[in-house]
Protein backbone atom coordinates (compact mmCIF):
# COMPACT_ATOMS: atom_id res chain seq x y z
CA UNK A 1 0.00 0.00 0.00
CA UNK A 2 1.22 3.27 -0.69
CA UNK A 3 1.94 6.33 1.45
CA UNK A 4 -0.89 8.69 1.46
CA UNK A 5 1.50 11.57 0.78
CA UNK A 6 2.46 9.50 -2.58
CA UNK A 7 -1.53 8.67 -3.63
CA UNK A 8 -1.70 12.67 -3.25
CA UNK A 9 1.02 13.02 -5.83
CA UNK A 10 -1.01 10.83 -8.00
CA UNK A 11 -3.91 12.25 -7.27
CA UNK A 12 -3.08 15.93 -7.92
CA UNK A 13 -1.04 14.74 -11.78
CA UNK A 14 -4.19 13.19 -12.86
CA UNK A 15 -6.27 15.90 -12.15
CA UNK A 16 -8.48 17.41 -15.32
CA UNK A 17 -10.85 20.09 -15.32
CA UNK A 18 -14.80 18.91 -14.83
CA UNK A 19 -16.80 20.72 -17.30
CA UNK A 20 -19.88 21.92 -15.73
CA UNK A 21 -22.91 19.96 -16.55
CA UNK A 22 -21.06 16.17 -16.86
CA UNK A 23 -23.88 14.47 -14.84
CA UNK A 24 -26.66 15.95 -16.72
CA UNK A 25 -24.55 14.77 -19.82
CA UNK A 26 -24.07 11.01 -18.68
CA UNK A 27 -27.44 11.03 -18.10
CA UNK A 28 -28.53 12.03 -21.44
CA UNK A 29 -26.59 9.49 -22.92
CA UNK A 30 -27.50 6.84 -20.82
CA UNK A 31 -31.25 7.64 -21.62
CA UNK A 32 -30.92 8.46 -24.73
CA UNK A 33 -29.21 4.95 -26.08
CA UNK A 34 -31.61 2.90 -23.52
CA UNK A 35 -34.55 4.56 -25.09
CA UNK A 36 -33.33 4.35 -28.40
CA UNK A 37 -32.99 0.37 -27.94
CA UNK A 38 -36.08 0.33 -26.47
CA UNK A 39 -38.33 2.00 -28.75
CA UNK A 40 -36.46 -0.22 -31.52
CA UNK A 41 -37.30 -2.95 -29.52
CA UNK A 42 -41.26 -1.72 -28.93
CA UNK A 43 -41.58 -1.05 -33.04
CA UNK A 44 -40.32 -4.37 -34.06
CA UNK A 45 -41.67 -6.44 -31.09
CA UNK A 46 -45.10 -5.01 -30.98
CA UNK A 47 -45.27 -2.73 -33.25
CA UNK A 48 -47.03 1.31 -33.41
CA UNK A 49 -50.77 0.85 -33.15
CA UNK A 50 -52.66 1.33 -36.01
CA UNK A 51 -54.54 3.88 -35.84
CA UNK A 52 -51.93 6.10 -34.17
CA UNK A 53 -52.22 9.46 -36.60
CA UNK A 54 -56.25 8.94 -35.27
CA UNK A 55 -55.65 8.84 -32.09
CA UNK A 56 -53.25 11.70 -31.50
CA UNK A 57 -56.40 13.81 -31.62
CA UNK A 58 -58.05 12.15 -28.76
CA UNK A 59 -57.73 13.25 -24.96
CA UNK A 60 -56.91 9.62 -23.91
CA UNK A 61 -53.95 9.62 -26.27
CA UNK A 62 -52.68 12.52 -24.50
CA UNK A 63 -53.18 11.57 -21.05
CA UNK A 64 -51.26 8.39 -21.85
CA UNK A 65 -48.46 10.28 -23.41
CA UNK A 66 -48.10 12.94 -20.67
CA UNK A 67 -48.46 10.47 -17.51
CA UNK A 68 -45.66 8.06 -18.17
CA UNK A 69 -43.58 11.11 -19.13
CA UNK A 70 -44.02 13.14 -15.94
CA UNK A 71 -43.17 10.07 -14.16
CA UNK A 72 -40.12 9.73 -16.18
CA UNK A 73 -39.32 13.58 -15.67
CA UNK A 74 -39.47 12.85 -12.04
CA UNK A 75 -36.77 10.40 -12.56
CA UNK A 76 -34.57 12.14 -14.24
CA UNK A 77 -34.67 14.85 -11.67
CA UNK A 78 -34.22 11.91 -9.07
CA UNK A 79 -31.53 10.04 -10.56
CA UNK A 80 -29.34 13.49 -10.92
CA UNK A 81 -30.18 14.09 -7.45
CA UNK A 82 -29.34 10.42 -6.07
CA UNK A 83 -26.71 9.98 -8.51
CA UNK A 84 -24.34 12.52 -5.68
CA UNK A 85 -23.41 11.88 -2.18
CA UNK A 86 -25.72 12.64 0.13
CA UNK A 87 -28.00 14.00 -2.37
CA UNK A 88 -32.34 14.26 -1.64
CA UNK A 89 -35.02 13.84 -4.10
CA UNK A 90 -37.49 15.39 -2.57
CA UNK A 91 -38.84 17.48 -5.41
CA UNK A 92 -39.20 14.53 -8.07
CA UNK A 93 -41.01 12.46 -5.54
CA UNK A 94 -43.89 15.11 -5.08
CA UNK A 95 -43.96 15.47 -9.24
CA UNK A 96 -43.96 11.66 -9.17
CA UNK A 97 -47.26 11.50 -6.24
CA UNK A 98 -48.72 14.72 -7.94
CA UNK A 99 -48.86 12.78 -11.11
CA UNK A 100 -50.28 9.53 -9.47
CA UNK A 101 -53.28 11.52 -7.69
CA UNK A 102 -53.94 13.56 -10.73
CA UNK A 103 -54.66 10.15 -12.99
CA UNK A 104 -56.31 8.70 -10.24
CA UNK A 105 -58.52 11.75 -10.03
CA UNK A 106 -59.24 11.35 -13.88
CA UNK A 107 -60.18 7.63 -13.21
CA UNK A 108 -62.43 8.13 -10.64
CA UNK A 109 -64.18 10.80 -12.68
CA UNK A 110 -64.71 8.90 -15.50
CA UNK A 111 -66.09 6.01 -13.41
CA UNK A 112 -68.47 8.63 -12.16
CA UNK A 113 -69.41 9.71 -15.45
CA UNK A 114 -69.87 5.69 -16.70
CA UNK A 115 -73.11 3.29 -16.15
CA UNK A 116 -71.72 0.34 -13.66
CA UNK A 117 -71.92 -2.07 -16.51
CA UNK A 118 -69.25 -0.44 -18.56
CA UNK A 119 -66.43 -0.28 -15.04
CA UNK A 120 -65.34 -3.57 -15.85
CA UNK A 121 -64.39 -2.35 -19.54
CA UNK A 122 -63.04 0.61 -18.19
CA UNK A 123 -60.35 -0.73 -15.61
CA UNK A 124 -59.77 -4.34 -17.91
CA UNK A 125 -59.75 -3.01 -21.00
CA UNK A 126 -58.08 -5.86 -23.23
CA UNK A 127 -54.67 -6.24 -22.26
CA UNK A 128 -54.47 -5.66 -18.93
CA UNK A 129 -52.73 -8.14 -17.58
CA UNK A 130 -49.72 -7.78 -20.70
CA UNK A 131 -49.50 -3.75 -20.20
CA UNK A 132 -47.09 -4.32 -17.05
CA UNK A 133 -45.02 -6.88 -18.28
CA UNK A 134 -45.13 -4.65 -21.68
CA UNK A 135 -43.64 -1.75 -19.62
CA UNK A 136 -41.17 -3.44 -17.46
CA UNK A 137 -39.71 -4.96 -20.54
CA UNK A 138 -39.51 -1.91 -22.12
CA UNK A 139 -38.10 -0.22 -19.65
CA UNK A 140 -35.26 -2.77 -19.26
CA UNK A 141 -33.09 -1.02 -21.54
CA UNK A 142 -33.37 1.90 -20.15
CA UNK A 143 -32.72 0.45 -16.67
CA UNK A 144 -29.28 -0.93 -17.72
CA UNK A 145 -28.18 2.37 -19.57
CA UNK A 146 -28.88 4.33 -15.53
CA UNK A 147 -27.06 1.77 -14.29
CA UNK A 148 -24.31 2.59 -16.45
CA UNK A 149 -25.12 6.13 -15.15
CA UNK A 150 -24.89 5.28 -11.95
CA UNK A 151 -21.95 3.29 -11.52
CA UNK A 152 -20.06 6.07 -12.96
CA UNK A 153 -21.83 8.95 -10.45
CA UNK A 154 -21.56 8.65 -6.76
CA UNK A 155 -25.02 7.07 -4.92
CA UNK A 156 -24.50 6.79 -1.38
CA UNK A 157 -28.29 5.28 -0.40
CA UNK A 158 -27.99 2.53 -3.34
CA UNK A 159 -31.47 1.09 -3.23
CA UNK A 160 -33.40 4.23 -2.32
CA UNK A 161 -31.34 5.39 -5.99
CA UNK A 162 -31.91 1.93 -7.88
CA UNK A 163 -35.60 3.34 -7.12
CA UNK A 164 -34.89 6.04 -8.63
CA UNK A 165 -33.68 4.59 -11.81
CA UNK A 166 -36.50 2.04 -12.25
CA UNK A 167 -38.90 5.27 -12.37
CA UNK A 168 -36.98 6.76 -14.54
CA UNK A 169 -36.87 3.82 -16.96
CA UNK A 170 -40.58 2.70 -15.74
CA UNK A 171 -42.07 6.01 -17.13
CA UNK A 172 -40.15 6.12 -20.53
CA UNK A 173 -40.48 2.80 -20.72
CA UNK A 174 -44.38 3.02 -20.54
CA UNK A 175 -44.21 6.40 -22.47
CA UNK A 176 -42.92 4.23 -25.23
CA UNK A 177 -45.21 1.53 -24.79
CA UNK A 178 -48.10 4.14 -25.19
CA UNK A 179 -47.35 4.60 -28.90
CA UNK A 180 -48.71 0.75 -29.01
CA UNK A 181 -51.50 0.59 -26.84
CA UNK A 182 -54.91 0.89 -28.02
CA UNK A 183 -56.10 1.38 -24.65
CA UNK A 184 -58.68 4.31 -24.11
CA UNK A 185 -59.85 4.35 -20.65
CA UNK A 186 -58.36 6.35 -17.74
CA UNK A 187 -58.93 3.44 -15.01
CA UNK A 188 -56.67 1.31 -17.46
CA UNK A 189 -53.99 4.05 -17.21
CA UNK A 190 -54.25 4.68 -13.58
CA UNK A 191 -53.98 0.87 -12.79
CA UNK A 192 -51.56 -1.19 -15.28
CA UNK A 193 -49.73 1.98 -16.48
CA UNK A 194 -49.00 2.45 -12.57
CA UNK A 195 -48.92 -1.06 -11.64
CA UNK A 196 -46.47 -1.40 -14.46
CA UNK A 197 -43.90 1.64 -13.29
CA UNK A 198 -44.51 0.51 -10.03
CA UNK A 199 -43.04 -2.57 -10.43
CA UNK A 200 -39.96 -0.64 -12.35
CA UNK A 201 -39.19 0.81 -9.23
CA UNK A 202 -39.08 -1.97 -6.88
CA UNK A 203 -37.34 -4.23 -9.06
CA UNK A 204 -35.03 -0.96 -9.79
CA UNK A 205 -34.49 -0.68 -5.87
CA UNK A 206 -34.02 -4.69 -5.39
CA UNK A 207 -30.88 -4.45 -8.05
CA UNK A 208 -29.21 -1.16 -7.57
CA UNK A 209 -28.98 -2.40 -3.68
CA UNK A 210 -26.29 -4.88 -4.68
CA UNK A 211 -25.12 -3.62 -8.17
CA UNK A 212 -24.64 0.18 -7.28
CA UNK A 213 -21.87 -0.55 -4.53
CA UNK A 214 -18.83 1.16 -5.33
CA UNK B 1 -21.09 29.14 6.17
CA UNK B 2 -18.62 27.83 8.57
CA UNK B 3 -14.80 28.40 8.36
CA UNK B 4 -14.74 24.71 7.24
CA UNK B 5 -17.33 24.92 4.31
CA UNK B 6 -15.84 28.52 3.15
CA UNK B 7 -12.01 27.22 2.43
CA UNK B 8 -12.69 23.37 1.36
CA UNK B 9 -15.70 24.57 -1.06
CA UNK B 10 -13.23 27.05 -2.59
CA UNK B 11 -10.52 24.64 -2.77
CA UNK B 12 -13.07 22.05 -4.49
CA UNK B 13 -14.23 24.88 -7.03
CA UNK B 14 -10.86 25.63 -8.12
CA UNK B 15 -10.12 21.97 -8.21
CA UNK B 16 -12.70 21.15 -10.81
CA UNK B 17 -11.60 24.11 -12.94
CA UNK B 18 -8.14 22.04 -12.54
CA UNK B 19 -6.49 24.43 -10.59
CA UNK B 20 -3.64 21.48 -9.33
CA UNK B 21 -2.48 23.56 -6.73
CA UNK B 22 -5.71 24.40 -5.00
CA UNK B 23 -6.71 20.62 -5.17
CA UNK B 24 -3.19 19.32 -3.96
CA UNK B 25 -4.12 21.76 -0.37
CA UNK B 26 -7.81 20.35 -0.62
CA UNK B 27 -6.55 16.60 -0.39
CA UNK B 28 -4.24 17.16 2.04
CA UNK B 29 -6.75 18.95 4.14
CA UNK B 30 -9.22 16.24 3.69
CA UNK B 31 -6.62 13.07 4.26
CA UNK B 32 -6.21 15.00 8.44
CA UNK B 33 -9.65 15.12 8.43
CA UNK B 34 -10.71 11.93 7.11
CA UNK B 35 -8.14 10.53 9.25
CA UNK B 36 -9.68 11.82 12.43
CA UNK B 37 -13.03 11.28 10.97
CA UNK B 38 -12.12 7.20 10.36
CA UNK B 39 -9.65 7.13 13.85
CA UNK B 40 -12.68 8.24 16.33
CA UNK B 41 -14.87 5.24 14.49
CA UNK B 42 -12.86 3.15 14.09
CA UNK B 43 -9.65 3.32 16.95
CA UNK B 44 -6.76 5.27 16.50
CA UNK B 45 -4.71 2.31 16.58
CA UNK B 46 -6.81 0.69 13.78
CA UNK B 47 -4.69 -0.50 10.74
CA UNK B 48 -8.36 0.07 8.68
CA UNK B 49 -7.99 3.79 9.30
CA UNK B 50 -5.40 4.71 6.42
CA UNK B 51 -6.59 2.43 4.35
CA UNK B 52 -10.43 3.62 4.25
CA UNK B 53 -8.80 7.73 4.01
CA UNK B 54 -6.97 6.68 0.91
CA UNK B 55 -9.99 5.03 -0.79
CA UNK B 56 -12.33 7.80 0.35
CA UNK B 57 -9.20 9.96 -1.37
CA UNK B 58 -9.48 8.08 -4.56
CA UNK B 59 -13.15 8.30 -4.37
CA UNK B 60 -13.24 12.20 -4.40
CA UNK B 61 -10.73 11.95 -7.20
CA UNK B 62 -13.01 9.56 -8.93
CA UNK B 63 -16.37 11.03 -8.03
CA UNK B 64 -15.49 14.41 -8.30
CA UNK B 65 -17.57 15.56 -10.79
CA UNK B 66 -21.16 14.42 -8.67
CA UNK B 67 -20.21 17.50 -6.79
CA UNK B 68 -22.52 20.07 -7.32
CA UNK B 69 -20.97 23.50 -6.87
CA UNK B 70 -24.36 25.07 -5.97
CA UNK B 71 -24.29 23.06 -2.61
CA UNK B 72 -22.23 22.24 0.78
CA UNK B 73 -19.38 20.66 0.02
CA UNK B 74 -19.37 19.49 3.45
CA UNK B 75 -22.48 17.78 2.83
CA UNK B 76 -20.76 15.73 0.27
CA UNK B 77 -17.53 14.92 1.57
CA UNK B 78 -19.46 13.46 4.62
CA UNK B 79 -21.59 11.44 2.52
CA UNK B 80 -18.65 10.02 0.24
CA UNK B 81 -16.79 9.49 3.66
CA UNK B 82 -19.82 7.80 6.08
CA UNK B 83 -20.86 6.04 2.92
CA UNK B 84 -17.01 4.52 2.92
CA UNK B 85 -17.42 3.57 6.84
CA UNK B 86 -20.26 1.78 6.32
CA UNK B 87 -19.40 0.35 3.52
CA UNK B 88 -16.48 -0.79 5.12
CA UNK B 89 -17.81 -2.41 8.30
CA UNK B 90 -20.44 -4.39 6.36
CA UNK B 91 -18.30 -5.79 3.99
CA UNK B 92 -15.38 -6.60 6.39
CA UNK B 93 -17.33 -7.03 9.82
CA UNK B 94 -15.17 -3.98 11.74
CA UNK B 95 -17.07 -2.89 14.65
CA UNK B 96 -17.94 0.23 14.73
CA UNK B 97 -17.31 2.38 17.74
CA UNK B 98 -19.55 5.34 18.25
CA UNK B 99 -22.95 5.37 16.24
CA UNK B 100 -23.26 6.35 12.89
CA UNK B 101 -26.48 7.74 14.11
CA UNK B 102 -24.33 10.86 16.42
CA UNK B 103 -22.17 11.38 13.31
CA UNK B 104 -24.44 14.00 11.14
CA UNK B 105 -22.33 17.03 9.89
CA UNK B 106 -18.94 16.09 11.30
CA UNK B 107 -17.16 18.43 8.96
CA UNK B 108 -18.54 21.40 9.79
CA UNK B 109 -18.31 20.35 13.49
CA UNK B 110 -16.23 22.68 16.16
CA UNK B 111 -13.89 20.79 17.08
CA UNK B 112 -12.47 20.65 13.26
CA UNK B 113 -12.64 24.29 13.19
CA UNK B 114 -10.41 24.16 16.59
CA UNK B 115 -8.43 21.54 15.30
CA UNK B 116 -7.52 23.86 11.98
CA UNK B 117 -7.20 26.95 13.96
CA UNK B 118 -4.67 24.99 16.19
CA UNK B 119 -2.80 23.67 12.96
CA UNK B 120 -2.32 27.66 12.09
CA UNK B 121 -1.94 28.56 15.83
CA UNK B 122 1.52 25.78 15.08
CA UNK B 123 2.19 27.56 12.35
CA UNK B 124 2.22 30.82 13.49
CA UNK B 125 4.32 29.56 16.37
CA UNK B 126 6.62 27.82 14.28
CA UNK B 127 8.21 31.22 13.29
CA UNK B 128 9.45 31.95 16.73
CA UNK B 129 12.71 31.04 17.91
CA UNK B 130 12.63 27.85 20.12
CA UNK B 131 12.58 29.54 23.39
CA UNK B 132 9.80 32.29 23.54
CA UNK B 133 8.08 29.56 21.36
CA UNK B 134 8.34 26.73 24.22
CA UNK B 135 7.22 29.19 26.64
CA UNK B 136 4.32 30.25 24.90
CA UNK B 137 3.33 26.71 24.44
CA UNK B 138 3.79 26.10 27.92
CA UNK B 139 1.85 28.85 29.50
CA UNK B 140 -0.48 30.07 27.10
CA UNK B 141 -1.43 27.01 25.53
CA UNK B 142 -1.01 24.22 28.10
CA UNK B 143 -2.20 26.28 30.57
CA UNK B 144 0.67 26.01 33.19
CA UNK B 145 1.84 28.07 35.45
CA UNK B 146 4.25 30.48 35.19
CA UNK B 147 6.37 28.73 38.32
CA UNK B 148 5.98 25.91 36.80
CA UNK B 149 6.80 26.74 33.61
CA UNK B 150 10.25 27.98 35.51
CA UNK B 151 10.48 25.36 37.32
CA UNK B 152 10.32 22.96 34.09
CA UNK B 153 12.53 25.05 31.95
CA UNK B 154 15.04 26.36 34.78
CA UNK B 155 14.84 29.61 33.64
CA UNK B 156 13.48 32.83 36.60
CA UNK B 157 9.86 33.28 36.95
CA UNK B 158 10.38 36.79 35.39
CA UNK B 159 12.74 35.58 32.42
CA UNK B 160 9.83 33.37 31.74
CA UNK B 161 7.10 36.15 31.54
CA UNK B 162 9.81 38.16 29.39
CA UNK B 163 10.03 35.52 26.99
CA UNK B 164 6.54 34.70 26.67
CA UNK B 165 5.45 39.06 26.13
CA UNK B 166 8.19 39.05 23.56
CA UNK B 167 6.88 36.45 22.30
CA UNK B 168 3.36 37.12 21.75
CA UNK B 169 4.70 40.83 20.59
CA UNK B 170 6.76 39.38 17.92
CA UNK B 171 3.71 36.58 16.99
CA UNK B 172 1.51 40.17 17.10
CA UNK B 173 3.60 42.24 14.54
CA UNK B 174 3.96 39.42 12.73
CA UNK B 175 0.60 38.31 12.48
CA UNK B 176 -1.76 41.39 14.28
CA UNK B 177 -3.14 42.70 10.61
CA UNK B 178 -6.14 44.73 12.42
CA UNK B 179 -5.75 45.73 15.81
CA UNK B 180 -8.04 45.44 18.62
CA UNK B 181 -9.53 47.88 20.55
Amino acid sequence: MTATPELIDALVADLRPVPAGTVWRRIAIGVGVGGLVSAVLMVLWLGLRADLADAVWTTSYWAKFIYPLLLGIAGVLAVERLGRPGGRAKRAARLAVAAVVAVLLLAVAQFMNSPPEMYRGLLMGSSAMLCPFYIVSLATPIYLGLLWVLRGLAPTRLAVAGAGAGLLAGGVGAWIYAFHCGETAMPFLATWYSLGIVASVALGALVGRYVLRW
Amino acid sequence: MSLVEEQLGGLMRKSLAGDAGAYRVLLGELGSLLHRYFARRLGRDSADVEDLVQDTLMAVHAKRATYDVGQPFTVWIHAIARYKLIDHARYRRIRVTVPLEEDEAVFASDDVEAAMARRDLDAMLDTLPAQPRTLIREVKIEGRSVAETAEKTGLSEAAVKVGVHRGLKALAARFGGAKHP
